[in-house]
């Protein structure tokens, strides 16, 4: 390794033949550099400024407690449905992710370690975070839509799948960085190697838990893919999960940019705004309780 | 090369001039200990006795083994996989090691103590009441905990703190507070890992007066370093050394003696412990 | 290990009776039990990718049986003659990737080498925020932004290159079209959702550079760029190869904003601003109103995008292992 860099140094040094096109050379770099910064921030930018310019006319109070419209051309009606919809099916996902998120975690990390099984499940949980949402759709429709019919558990049981491996993964890590002795503290003390866990190992790793399970939350709750197939579409409320269509703000975005009408289009516009701004939130949120735990930690 | 031990194995009545009395009730017996990573042998036939409330002090230079021997008496080298144990520690006439025996239970009664204080990430009062509540002692924690903090001499510095953080405290009172902690399930026995070796020398000295006022309740087992502190705090004391294996070329610890700290320290009997008594080689 | 317990020669109890160790406790199965459901939590992973290959493939049986071998080679897709032939999907799902690839590596790059290298480190943890912020937005919503500012806005750009250059050799091959929702379009969108991807990851390898390399070449007089050639970029190849592998993973995969501005257009060409499609976008788009085996046909393009991004991904973090041994041993 040490060799290569000698020679590449070397050369670059021998190339350049006057100090002045080195300097450019080094120049246009920084360009490069800042540049790649700033086309980055552009579409950011763009991309949040307009849905905040055409989604916050969009805003009222019967924005979110209405029902969908009957007729989609015309202006009227809210999005109360989608946007509860969007809540409770995420929530039903991250209640049956997180448990067996953790769980697994726990196996891989304190009970696992090097051996086959953990290796094999771990590696499995990292090509499953790569799995496209849309054939986690796809498999969700197989195995239950087809048989229980159009719900918003269908869209459930896919972002919980979305959901799972992430949450394996940030929380293995965590559960890594727990000092050893804290452990070794606990069963000095008597205490059994289950209830280490419990009582001192998941205590000492809630923050970056939970910081991990928000981020894994926040991106369930933008997917459209796995809905589109599995939970049908809803005009009015409903709030029973296991039964009946359901709609999300995703799929109502996805719905109605794809419409010429131009009521139609802005009602995308003011769902895309009710969205980013729910998972904004959370993302700043995990943000924020990541970086409190690195201080406390630090103290 | 014979190696001298001053106890051999089941024959109490020959140690040599003690400085408790002989009377004081043996607590631990180690007859013929080996411990095992995997193949390779650490630690070889130890032969020694804890009595009661008196301090034991295992010494000797880096890597003989020290640590390992005590981490038996506790079987906290159970969670070292390859770790295998040859012989007998006999607690109170029965053998740690029995296959009936429930390595959890040795630990509720024999506590440990590290070189590195670990308190957990709670309340100074939550780490405290942390072995009693394992037990299911939901009553008198209160008091559980005071207790247990004025025994490591620490009430007084954190009574009006006891909601707070315990990772706010210093090094050295983190210490005593892991030393409450060990307190507070009330063990017969505390095994000290070089407790002061993170320290700075006041709060060592602040360590060192609280093991003698402790040793009046508990049985000690320290291991350490510092040779003066062995000197200074313990009633007997075992020297460690190692040996070469020639063929391996690995080393193997062992017990070279065994004997009250006086004698140990003044008139050692086998001139390896001589050597380093007197500081010849560290 | 010796088998006595009780020792005759030593005085037993009296100052502690230790014989109470010998009886049998019960917190032992707690801990085989929780390890237990540890395990069996963990299973669900393999349960469910199982599951996965086999419902989908069940499922799409009757259109891998009917067209075989046709079904990744023939373009013909036609449901309404029954006729299933997915390589312009594939095609248009590669292309699609591969533009995205070719926009988000320099960017992702310079951000990445920026990050670490250039920025002042106030500047360090906003550029770690805004590369937070655009991976959180939902791709339905940059789909959304897509359709109705990017296409129209960008259309007519399209014509204007198009006119320039499409009769021109070489370069006419590609830089032709006038629709607005293309391929070319769709790569631009894919690309701003990959950069975060790209260069989160390859920050995180950059990180890692041992500064001993970085100041041996600072030692003889290099400038950053020569010092960034010399010594970040060898040591991190293999990590970024593989964080680009991971992006591509996921611009094969993404499917909303796709379908929104892709033009969904069954044809193979390589005009980029033409209007395509990509086997991800046409799932979403025909899966509503399809039935029997054209349903089927769907699910089949579902089980060869799974296919297709399981071995990327595989590949991606066999370079990325791959890498890290060799940096240990380095």
């Amino acid at each position: 390794m040490a060799d290569l860099m000698d020679q590449d140094v070397e050369r670059l040094l021998l190339d350049a033949t006057t100090s002045r096109s080195r300097k450019f050379k080094n120049r246009l770099a920084s360009i490069w550099m800042l540049g790649a910064l700033i086309v980055a921030v552009v579409p950011l930018a763009l991309v949040i400024g307009y849905v905040l310019m055409k989604g916050v006319g969009q805003l009222s109070v019967a924005w979110f407690t209405e029902d969908l419209p009957t007729i989609t051309r015309k202006a009227g009606g809210g999005m109360g449905p989608a946007i509860v919809g969007t809540l409770l099916i995420t929530l039903v996902a991250a209640l049956m992710a997180i448990p067996l998120g953790i769980l697994g975690a726990i196996y891989l990390h304190e009970y696992g370690g090097k051996g086959r099984t953990a290796r094999l499940i771990r590696f499995m949980a990292d090509v499953m975070t790569g799995v496209p949402s849309i054939v986690m759709g796809l498999f969700v429709y197989t195995v239950w839509t087809l048989t229980f019919g159009l719900n918003g558990f269908g869209g459930s049981l896919a972002l919980g799948c979305l959901m799972l491996p992430i949450i394996i993964r940030t929380t293995e890590e965590m559960l890594r960085l727990v000092p050893d002795e804290l452990r070794q503290a606990s069963y000095a003390l008597g205490n059994r190697k289950w209830r280490t866990i419990l009582t001192v190992v998941l205590p000492a790793a809630f923050g970056g838990i939970t910081s991990g399970v928000m981020i894994a939350i926040a991106r369930a709750a933008g997917e459209t893919a796995p809905l589109v197939f599995t939970i049908g579409a809803a005009r009015n409320l409903n709030l029973n999960i296991f039964e009946g269509p359901m709609t999300a703000l995703s799929v109502q975005i996805f719905g109605n940019a794809q419409t010429p009408f131009e009521a139609a289009q802005a009602r995308a516009w003011g769902a895309a705004l009710t969205l980013v701004a729910i998972v904004f939130a959370m993302t700043i949120l995990a943000r924020v309780v990541s970086s409190r735990v690195a201080r406390r930690h630090a103290a | 090369m014979p190696i001298e031990t001053s106890t051999p194995a089941g024959d109490l009545s020959t140690s040599a001039t003690t400085a408790g009395s002989d009377d004081s009730k043996v607590v631990f017996d180690v007859r013929e200990l080996d411990v095992y990573y995997g193949e390779f042998r650490a630690v070889r036939d130890v032969n020694l006795e804890v009595r009661q409330h008196e301090i034991t002090a295992f010494i000797g230079p880096s890597g003989c083994g020290k640590s390992t021997v005590l981490r038996c008496f506790d079987r906290m080298n159970d969670l070292i996989e390859s770790a295998r144990v040859d012989g007998k520690i006999l607690y109170h006439g029965v053998d740690l090691y029995d296959p009936r025996i429930d390595p959890v239970e040795v630990r509720k009664r024999i506590g440990m103590v590290f070189q590195k204080p670990n308190p957990f990430p709670k309340s100074i009062y939550d780490n405290i009441a942390f072995g009693p509540r394992l037990s299911g002692n939901k009553g008198n924690l209160d008091d559980i905990v005071e207790q247990a903090l004025r025994s490591a001499a620490l009430w007084d510095e954190v009574k009006d703190r006891l909601k707070k953080s315990a990772m706010g405290l210093s090094g050295g009172q983190q210490q005593r507070l892991c030393i409450a902690r060990a307190i507070a399930v009330e063990p017969e026995v505390i095994l000290m890992d070089e407790p002061c070796s993170a320290l700075d020398p006041i709060a060592t000295a602040r360590i060192e007066d609280l093991m003698q006022e402790l040793k009046s309740d508990f049985t000690i087992l320290i291991v350490t370093h510092n040779m003066q502190q062995a000197a200074r705090v313990s009633d007997r004391t075992a020297f460690f050394t190692t040996e070469v294996n020639s063929e391996s070329d690995t080393r193997t610890g062992v017990l070279v003696e065994f004997d009250s700290t006086d004698k140990i320290f003044s008139a050692p009997a086998d001139e390896r412990t001589e050597n380093y008594v007197t500081g010849r080689f560290g | 290990m010796t088998l006595l317990t009780q020792d005759e020669s030593v005085a037993p109890a009296g100052g502690g009776d230790a014989s109470s160790l010998l009886e049998p406790t019960s917190g032992r199965r707690g801990d085989t039990a929780f390890k237990g459901v540890a395990l069996v939590a963990g299973l669900v992973v393999l349960a469910i990718l199982a599951l996965i290959a086999f419902s989908t493939t069940k499922e799409a049986w009757p259109a891998f049986k009917q067209e075989g071998f046709g079904f990744v080679t023939s373009s013909t897709w036609i449901p309404a003659e029954n006729k299933f032939g997915a390589l312009a999907f594939i095609y248009g799902t590669i292309l699609s990737s591969f533009i995205a690839l070719v926009l988000a590596v320099p960017v992702s790059l310079g951000i990445a080498l920026y990050a670490n290298e250039a920025a002042p480190r106030r500047l360090r943890t906003p550029v770690v925020y805004v590369m937070d912020l655009l991976a959180a937005i939902p791709s339905v919503v940059y789909g959304l932004w897509g359709i109705i500012v990017l296409a129209p806005a960008i259309q007519p750009v399209y014509k204007a290159i198009s006119g320039a250059v499409g009769d021109v050799p070489v370069l006419g091959w590609f830089f032709n079209g006038e629709s607005g929702r293309s391929y070319m379009t769709a790569g631009i969108i894919l690309a701003i959702m990959i950069t975060p991807i790209i260069t989160s990851l390859s920050r995180e390898v950059i990180a890692t550079v041992p500064s001993a390399q970085r100041e041996a070449a600072y030692g003889m007089g290099a400038t950053r760029w020569e010092m960034i050639r010399a010594a970040v970029l060898p040591w991190s190849r293999g990590g970024i190869v593989g964080s680009i592998m991971l992006g591509l993973g996921r611009a094969m995969g993404e499917t909303i904003a796709v379908a929104l501005v892709i033009g969904s257009q069954a044809k193979i060409t390589t005009h980029l601003f033409e209007a395509g499609d990509s086997m991800a976008a046409v799932i979403v788009n025909q899966f509503g109103e399809a039935s029997g085996t054209h349903r089927a046909a769907l699910v089949g393009l579902g089980v060869v995008l799974f296919g297709v991004t399981i071995i990327v991904n595989v590949s991606a973090r066999g370079i990325v292992s791959r890498f890290d041994r060799r940096s240990q041993g380095a």
